[in-house]
């Protein structure tokens, strides 16, 4: 039963949502959510356990979406006649044969020359994509009508909820296959291929052909991330399979953290999050981003997920609690500090207006503010400079390995 | 015809020792830490920006003169605080730093300068015809890009071979254990290599600035085909850097001057199709279309006909 508490949590965490939040808004954030969730699993099939960096993994999004699109209007008119819950499959066979194309030249070696092909490659198809009209539509994209197929149930999907139910369950089950995936030996091997692929190579696995494995894998879920696309919003556009949209699934996967399986989920919510939510409270939002997204390459390596596992040690053997006090006394100051950060920044930006900043007005044309944001600033430095030291010393106590602390009563 | 042509080679010439300059700075950062520089085009980005703003106030030269000497050290300190520190994460981490280096850039220049295009201009002393040709003009301003590309890639070429600092940054790449060893900092090597290679990029934004025009997005117009390049060239040789800065040049500006296309293929083969054709976008192809995507689709068949580049060492 524990084994399957996790994903129990998770099915409830889906399809409880709607019923806590069901303003129009979150219903729209839900479904931008499913979608990035399944996009950065498969990205992080690909990148985290399978060591392949790729800087055009929205290939194999778009062109699922684009046939997605396509799908729908063949349903539309009437000259295929199947439901429109398959489409996300139809959106995974496209990723999957664009992948099994591409796969065939481009997982001869990782590194480098896969991320500089994968690169190439994504910059092709998306040039492509504006010169063959008639399939891409152009810089307009291409849009369908999703209400048209044969009702499911009695549901015709005209609401975005019962849309969005119909992601979660492509979510959930995409989830589960990736997760079974890990565990499987093409699994395993692609980990090891990841790790060493020389000795995996004596062993006796073509490092080559278990990188097309999950090459292939990760392309037919960034398809079916793209057929949710193209089931929510009804249009997909050139902008959805060229550079900006591979680097926003790399962002997600690396901030939610590589190599955790839980890593990409949490990514692509916070993500999701930050853009729709952030986006209303400050132009800057993308600043915003870029800084959150180089802090935690510089600062966690190992992400969201990684940061959350580091305190594994400390969880199992009971003191997590002790934890807390330090915590609190160094994160307060380092809360405040980032903040009088952002607040410099914001008042740089309103040049000469005064604007709202969480619960205070601020104006960039008042000396004294600045006064008062530079104090804040400076003090909280110290302090969170001057607490660092009973932090690391927590930590290391909270952390000692079992052999040097007595046993406790088992 | 001819006028068309020589027109061609000179605006190619001009792109192609651009890319170098570039390229040269990527190239060498490749060979000493291994890592493609994403951030590379961004530091070119912020020489322009960084010149427009001198420029407003003390000229165009003096904009020469500074705004590297800025991105340089922005270079180097990039590479002491930042990089260094990504290092030990591996390789996957730097190349995801760079990623979201030249990610914040962009909007950091956006934060501090706005988002429209700038009006940055060539010195009013430049602002003469070089020569007429065919009844079209060269401006004075092109050739003094040629000059300046040439003098870099002479002056980097002999302070690399000739020099006794060459000869140890090249032990360095090779050899850094040993180097250390024999009482030379290499991380110093390190810093300052990545910084002058920034540098020779905060150039080319300075020179290129007035020409291809100075906007928040010109990092990613040039950013790919400059990593094309290097990886045509061959990863880590300034050489092939060089061969291909001028290949990449030439092949895009004879592309976009030509009025070849499909359809002058298929007339040759004797072939027609009409109008309604569902391929109908693939048989009217130009060769100015497709001039953007060439580039690419040259990257692609080297990486997979010969991974190594065209003067690329041979992979152990």
């Amino acid at each position: 039963m524990g084994k399957f508490a996790p994903w129990v949590g998770y099915l409830i965490a889906l399809l409880g949502l709607p019923q806590l939040f069901d303003s129009v808004l979150a219903i729209t954030i839900f479904n931008q959510m499913a979608i990035a969730i399944v996009f950065a699993l498969s990205y992080n099939m690909l990148l985290g356990q399978g060591g392949m960096l790729s800087f055009g993994h929205a290939v194999y999004f778009g062109l699922g979406g684009f046939m997605a699109v396509h799908a729908l209007i063949l349903i539309e008119f009437e000259t295929v006649y199947f439901s429109i819950t398959l489409i996300p499959l139809v959106g995974g066979l496209i990723g999957l044969i664009a992948a099994i194309f591409v796969g065939s030249f481009s997982t001869h070696k990782a590194g480098t020359v896969f991320a500089m092909i994968s690169l190439g490659i994504g910059e092709l198809v998306a040039a492509s994509s504006l010169i063959f009209v008639s399939f891409f539509g152009g810089e307009a994209g291409v849009s369908a009508d999703r209400t048209f197929g044969p009702p499911f149930f009695g549901i015709e999907f005209f609401q975005d909820v019962e849309i969005y139910y119909l992601s979660a369950g492509w979510v959930f089950a995409s989830t589960v296959f990736m997760y079974l995936f890990t565990q499987t030996p093409a699994g395993s091997m692609a980990n090891a291929v990841r790790d060493n692929p020389e000795r995996a190579e004596f062993i006796g696995y073509s490092a080559r052909r278990v990188r097309f494995i999950s090459f292939c894998s990760s392309g037919f879920f960034a398809g079916v991330a793209g057929g949710l696309f193209a089931l929510n919003y009804e249009f997909i556009t050139e902008e959805n399979l060229n550079a900006v949209t591979s680097g926003r699934v790399l962002l997600m996967a690396y901030i939610g953290g590589l190599g955790y399986f839980i890593g990409p989920i949490i990514g692509a919510v916070v993500l999701t999050l930050m853009n729709s939510l952030l986006s209303n409270y400050t132009e800057l939002w993308m600043l915003y981003l870029g800084i959150m997204f180089v802090l935690t390459v510089l600062f966690l390596p190992r992400g969201f997920a990684g940061f959350i596992m580091m305190h594994q040690t400390a969880w199992l053997s009971g003191r997590l609690s002790s934890l807390v006090l330090p915590y609190l006394i160094t994160g307060i100051p380092a809360i405040m500090f980032g903040g009088s950060i952002l607040a410099a920044i914001e008042m740089l930006h309103h040049g000469g207006e005064s604007f709202g900043f969480l619960f205070v007005t601020l104006d960039s044309g008042n000396a004294l503010h600045w006064f008062a944001l530079t104090s804040v600033g400076a003090a909280s430095h110290f302090a969170c400079r001057l607490s660092l030291g009973q932090l690391t010393s927590a930590w290391e106590e909270a952390n000692q390995s079992e052999d040097t602390t007595e046993r406790g009563p088992s | 015809m001819l006028e068309v042509f020589v027109f061609s080679t000179l605006n190619g010439l001009v792109t192609g020792l651009l890319l170098f300059m570039l390229a040269s700075g990527l190239t060498l950062i490749f060979s000493m830490m291994g890592v493609l520089n994403f951030a590379h085009a961004s530091f070119y980005m912020l020489g322009a920006y960084f010149a427009y703003s001198v420029s407003l106030k003390l000229g165009f030269w003096a904009g020469l003169f500074f705004a590297p000497l800025l991105v340089g050290t922005l270079g180097a300190l990039v590479e002491r605080y930042a990089l260094r520190r990504v290092h030990a994460h591996g390789h996957v981490a730097e190349l995801v730093f760079t990623f979201g280096l030249a990610f914040l850039i962009e909007e950091a220049v956006q934060f501090f300068w706005g988002a429209d295009t700038k009006n940055y201009r060539s010195p009013d002393l430049l602002d003469f015809p070089l020569f007429v040709l065919f009844g079209q003009e060269f401006s004075a301003y092109r050739g003094f890009m040629i000059a300046i590309s040439v003098g870099i890639f002479l002056v980097l070429f002999y302070v690399l071979t000739r020099s006794r600092i060459g000869i140890i940054i090249q032990a360095a790449i090779t050899h850094p254990h040993t180097v250390a060893n024999l009482g030379h900092n290499v991380p110093l090597i390190f810093m300052v290599v990545f910084g002058v290679g920034t540098a020779l990029a905060g150039v080319a934004g300075v020179i290129a600035g007035p020409v291809l025009t100075t906007f928040p997005g010109m990092a990613v117009v040039l950013g790919s085909i400059v990593f094309v390049i290097v990886v045509i060239g061959g990863l880590g040789s300034l050489g092939g850097a060089f061969v291909a800065s001028l290949m990449i040049g030439l092949l895009q500006s004879y592309a976009i001057a030509s009025n070849l296309g499909m359809s002058d293929l298929l007339n040759l083969l004797g072939l027609d199709f009409s109008r309604d054709h569902p391929l109908n976008d693939l048989w009217t192809l130009t060769l100015p279309q497709i001039a953007p995507v060439l580039p690419f689709l040259l990257l692609v068949l080297v990486l997979i006909f010969r991974p190594t580049g065209l003067a690329g060492k041979r992979e152990e």
